[in-house]
């Protein structure tokens, strides 16, 4: 059982702490670090309530090692508002169209959200709702039956051209 | 914390890991996006005690151009792999099934050597080897060796590959340009594990079919070559093909299983069905052309 020394920045904060090898990213955000915003349910890669971005890419931190992010730059649920509390887009979209109701899944939700406007910056509306709604493939949410989810996509499609 | 403890290594180049591997003696596992080991890893099914990570090793990443085909490097992510022009230049079968793997999610962290060496039996990507023919190179102390990727899978989740050798390539032989794309996958959710699929490609010159390579998955313990069918293709012309019949002699190859999602009855029912339609649609699109 091996230990070891990782330095990586979550939300543009450094961090530096001695992890156990088997310690998921997910567990070292939430039990060591207190980002509890990323949601840990399934932990196998089923859910998606864990995804947060490493170095700008959506991924399970249930899937990968704490490990592993030794040097990246990891961004949660926490690191989307501005520092003033305004919210990001995709929040304020899920927001406004209900795409949440316990809240669970949500984090997961919207990090992919913000990844994949990111990616698709400047495309076309359709293009932006056909690799969001795509995306969601990778969640599951009990609450909302996905119409509010749906409309927040519809939303953020219209407001990125 | 779920998984059982383990030592983590993380060397920096094939020689290293394959050092480690030798003298771990078959208590290393190698980890490159680990899109399906965390979860055996999580669950306790697979419990090593030291994990090697494969993703510092930079020449085990990327797609090159080979003498008569493209190489895949095992720890290239899924994601640059779907957007790679090599592969959509040259490998359209292998884009197209890749589209299907898993999640958005998954796909920026699974390789294509993790979805390859595991040998899952419903999974896309094994079959997509076995189908486009492609070979599997293997290193170890020991000296390396390439593997045709029909031989490699010997059951679900078990491959050839000793505890001590390394995948450190796949390579898939040209196809000719214009050769037809067969996929057709039932599965209950996009990104999950198909119930039934196929994939394959088709060489075709001068209205006669000359070349068939098109392989099984969840239609058995591995991908599963349609020997029988490929043989009943190649030197067909277009226009004398009996689609269901192909599609009877493809399922005859298979060796499905009842589970919990469907039955062996099912998996061969729809898997006939698909079969035939996906070849009827293929062709016909050829003969629009
Ligand atoms: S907790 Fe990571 S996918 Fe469910
Ligand atoms: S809002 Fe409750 S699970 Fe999605």
């Amino acid at each position: 059982m091996s230990e070891h020394r990782i330095e990586l920045t979550v939300n543009g904060h450094r961090h530096a702490a001695l992890v156990e090898a088997r310690t998921s990213l997910g567990e070292f955000l939430r039990e060591e670090l207190g980002y509890t915003g990323t949601h840990l349910a399934c932990e196998h890669g089923v859910c998606g309530a864990c995804t947060v971005m490493v170095d700008g890419v959506a991924m399970r931190s249930c899937l990968m090692l704490a490990v592993q992010a030794n040097g990246g730059a990891v961004t949660t649920v926490e690191g989307l508002a501005e520092p003033d509390g305004t919210l990001h887009p995709v929040q304020q979209a899920l927001k406004d169209n209900f795409g949440l109701q316990c809240g669970f899944c949500t984090p997961g939700v919207a990090i992919t959200m913000a990844a994949v406007t990111r990616e698709n910056e400047g495309a076309g509306a359709g293009q932006i709702e056909k690799a969001l709604t795509a995306a969601m493939s990778g969640h599951i949410c009990r609450c909302t039956g996905y119409q509010g989810i749906r409309r927040a996509i519809r939303q953020l499609a219209g407001a990125t051209t | 914390m779920k998984p059982a403890p383990f030592d983590y290594v993380r060397p920096g180049s094939v020689e290293e890991a394959c050092r480690i591997l030798s003298e771990a003696g078959g208590g290393a596992t190698v980890i490159a996006g680990g899109q399906t080991l965390m979860p055996l890893l999580n669950l306790r099914m697979s419990q090593p005690f030291v994990l090697v990570d494969i993703n510092g090793i930079a020449q085990l990443k990327g797609v090159t151009r080979v003498e008569g085909g493209t190489r895949v490097g095992p720890a290239t992510r899924q994601a640059d792999a779907l957007g790679d022009k090599t592969l959509a230049r040259h490998l359209p079968a292998f884009i197209t099934a890749l589209g299907h793997v898993g999640h958005y999610q998954t796909r920026n962290r699974g390789t294509i050597g993790g979805s390859v060496a595991l040998g899952e039996p419903a999974a896309e990507m094994p079959a997509t080897a076995v189908a486009l023919g492609a070979h599997i190179e293997i290193a170890s102390i020991r000296g390396s060796r390439m593997v045709p990727a029909d031989a490699f899978y010997i059951g679900p989740y078990m491959t050839v590959l000793e505890p001590d050798e390394l995948v450190t390539g796949i390579v898939y032989p040209d196809w000719p340009d214009g050769h037809l794309v067969l996929f057709r996958e039932v599965a209950q959710r996009p990104g999950d594990f198909a119930l039934v699929g196929l994939v394959g490609a088709l060489e075709v010159e001068g209205g006669v079919i000359r070349r068939a390579g098109i392989a099984w998955f969840g239609m058995g313990p591995t991908p599963i070559r349609a020997r029988q069918a490929e043989a009943a293709l190649t030197g067909a012309s277009l226009t004398g093909i009996d689609a269901p019949g192909v599609a009877r002699a493809a399922v005859a190859d298979t060796a499905p299983f009842d589970d919990h999602h469907a039955s062996a009855e099912y998996r061969r029912t729809v898997g006939a069905r698909i079969f035939a339609r996906c070849l009827r649609e293929t062709l016909d699109i050829r003969s629009a052309a």
